[in-house]
């Protein structure tokens, strides 16, 4: 039985299709990626998987458990770290797991030992006595973390959970959903970081526009885009498009701006030769690079456009009413 | 409806913890009552010889006390939601009416505590006796239930408005009415007709009302009265607060 069963799901907000018909499963004991840019219906998705909202229509289960029929057992068996901070700010972090325990119905003694247990595993032993509000950015989500775990779930979701975290709290983070994951908990994790889906992630969904646009591991989604990328910085870019074409060293060459790319099987032999023809067509180059794909690459050639450009036009649904804050 | 005692408490022990973490907010609330009760108390008993004014306050005041926890305990939601950990809470297997409970009593227990101190410090400032036992277990009572359909109100209110802007709207236009057009500064013997008629329909002249009774024994409504609507507009509450509140979501 996969830890994870989604059939159809689908969520719609005033005429407005957050999640279009999604489906997709995840093992027990996989780290799986939802990657998309805000607003591409990745929280939501999230959040009907864990019975915080209701689903248009579609189905899904949770550990087996139906979430629209068995909200209840379907919430006993997971945890949840969100986007947005959920810890209280004005009591202790002991206090904050103290009443989390109790909350998911824990036994005083078997409460104690884990608040312990996870308390050591993110390293807030020390600071357990402390109030939240003077933790770092960092820290809080540690907590967070923490507490998400502390009920022994079988599945956990992270909901972009290292939004607003400079690189070197990231990484920080990244080390303990490893730690997690050699514990072998199922993780559904979303992020619009696609170095985070990349380096984590034992499998990805691109979802984009509430649909599912890939899902593979990021390895074979990379393989998709093949070889190498090339790309070409160029005074004439339409001029040197036309003559790759006509070259034949690429059927379709994008340009954007100054810069022409492509992507080819085997880029290394290429590259003197495109430098030879473009010297004889008269085409001066500037700049000439060449990578292994990325995910960002899979993105576009899913999705036609970046996840960086999208990030500021999409503001989720579920983000719109944070923004008011005073 | 599905009540959990242990999940019950939880929500009850944060309420409180979140209020004993917070020493200098219960100094601070308390300055304002007490404020009133000099002020006002000692200006009108010179007006009116004859008259103790302030220990016919006393009861109000107590009250006011009672009343702005109370609502604020409520309409804490409204952070809540804001700040997250409403978040927490609804995604726990915990029932809506669990939460709610639990929210009432604690934010009744923070409520009566500042009740409590209000009447005891009140008490030295006025020069009113210690009631009879009896009497101060009905005034405990009745304090409770106040408390708790003012805090049932405010999430009732919380649930509905989710906005932290309409806040300070709610308690101008919903908390000062609910004080000044009551019984609680002045005899409703003397007062004009319409403003009588006002304080009459309004349930927090019926929790003064029984208090001051307990306390210096002078009532309008009668004890019977002020119990029954207050049980009255508790249950009431109580029915709008878990109705709104299972309808809210994330």
């Amino acid at each position: 039985m996969d830890a994870v069963i989604v059939d159809k799901l689908e969520k719609k907000f005033n005429g407005f299709t957050a999640v279009d018909k999604i489906s997709f499963s995840m093992k027990r004991g996989e780290l799986f990626g939802l990657l998309g840019p805000n607003g591409a219906g990745k929280s939501t998705t999230i959040y009907m998987l864990t019975t915080l909202l209701k689903p248009t229509s579609g189905s899904a289960t949770v550990n087996g458990f139906d979430i629209r029929t068995d909200s209840e057992a379907v919430r006993k068996s997971i945890g949840i770290v969100f986007q947005d901070p959920t810890v209280d700010i004005r009591l202790t972090a002991y206090d904050n797991l103290d009443i989390h325990g109790r909350l998911y119905g824990m036994s005083g003694q078997k409460r104690k030992e884990r608040i312990k247990e996870v308390l050591d595993l993110v390293e807030l032993g020390e600071w357990k006595d402390k109030m939240v509000r003077t933790f770092s950015g960092g820290m809080r989500r540690r907590l967070e973390i923490a507490r998400g775990l502390l009920h022994t779930p079988e599945v956990l979701f992270l909901d972009e959970p290292t939004l607003g975290l400079d690189p070197q709290t990231r990484r920080h983070i990244w080390q303990y959903i490893e730690k997690l994951r050699k514990g072998g908990i199922a993780m559904m994790l979303t992020t619009h970081y696609l170095e985070e889906a990349d380096y984590l992630c034992d499998r990805v969904a691109i979802i984009d526009r509430g649909r599912i646009k890939a899902l593979d591991t990021p390895r074979s989604l990379k393989g998709i885009i093949g070889g190498n990328i090339i790309r070409i910085e160029a005074r004439e870019p339409q001029k040197l498009a036309e003559m790759l074409k006509k070259s034949g060293f690429c059927k379709a060459p994008k340009v954007d701006g100054a810069v022409v790319s492509f992507d080819v099987k085997e880029g290394g032999k290429l590259v003197p030769k495109i430098m030879e023809a473009a010297s004889k067509a008269g085409i001066e180059i500037e700049n000439i690079e060449m990578r292994l794909p990325s995910l960002e690459d899979v993105f576009i050639h899913y999705t036609g456009t970046s996840i960086r450009a999208e990030k500021s036009a999409g503001g989720g649904m579920m983000m719109g009413r944070r923004a008011h804050g005073f | 409806m599905a009540f959990e005692a242990g999940k019950i408490y939880a929500v009850w022990l944060r309420e409180v913890k979140r209020f004993t973490n917070s020493k200098a907010r219960i100094v601070s609330s308390m300055g304002q009552p007490i404020l009133f009760l000099v002020a006002l108390g000692g200006g009108f008993s010179a007006l009116i010889p004859g008259f103790n004014y302030m220990a016919f306050l006393l009861p109000g005041i107590v009250a006011m006390t009672v009343m702005f926890t109370s609502i604020f305990a409520g309409v804490s939601i409204i952070w809540d939601r804001e700040f997250g950990f409403l978040k927490e809470m609804l995604a726990a297997p915990t029932s809506r009416e669990t939460i709610v409970m639990g929210r009432i009593l604690g934010g009744a227990t923070t409520a009566l505590l500042q009740g409590v101190l209000m009447f005891v410090l009140g008490m030295l400032f006025t020069g009113v006796a210690v009631p009879p036992l009896a009497n101060i277990l009905g005034i405990l009572v009745l304090m409770t239930v106040f408390s708790c359909y003012l805090v049932a109100a405010g999430i009732a209110i919380a649930s509905v408005v989710q906005e932290v802007e309409t806040f300070q709207l709610l308690m101008n236009f919903l908390v000062m009415p609910l004080f000044f057009l009551s019984s609680a500064l002045f005899p409703l013997e003397q007062m004009p007709a319409w403003l009588r008629d006002i304080s009459s329909l309004n349930p927090v002249s019926y929790a003064i009302d029984g208090m001051r009774t307990l306390v210096i024994g002078t009532s309008h409504f009668g004890l019977l009265y002020d119990f029954g609507v207050s049980f009255g507009i508790l249950a009431i509450a109580f029915a709008a607060a878990t109705y709104f509140f299972n309808k809210t979501s994330i």
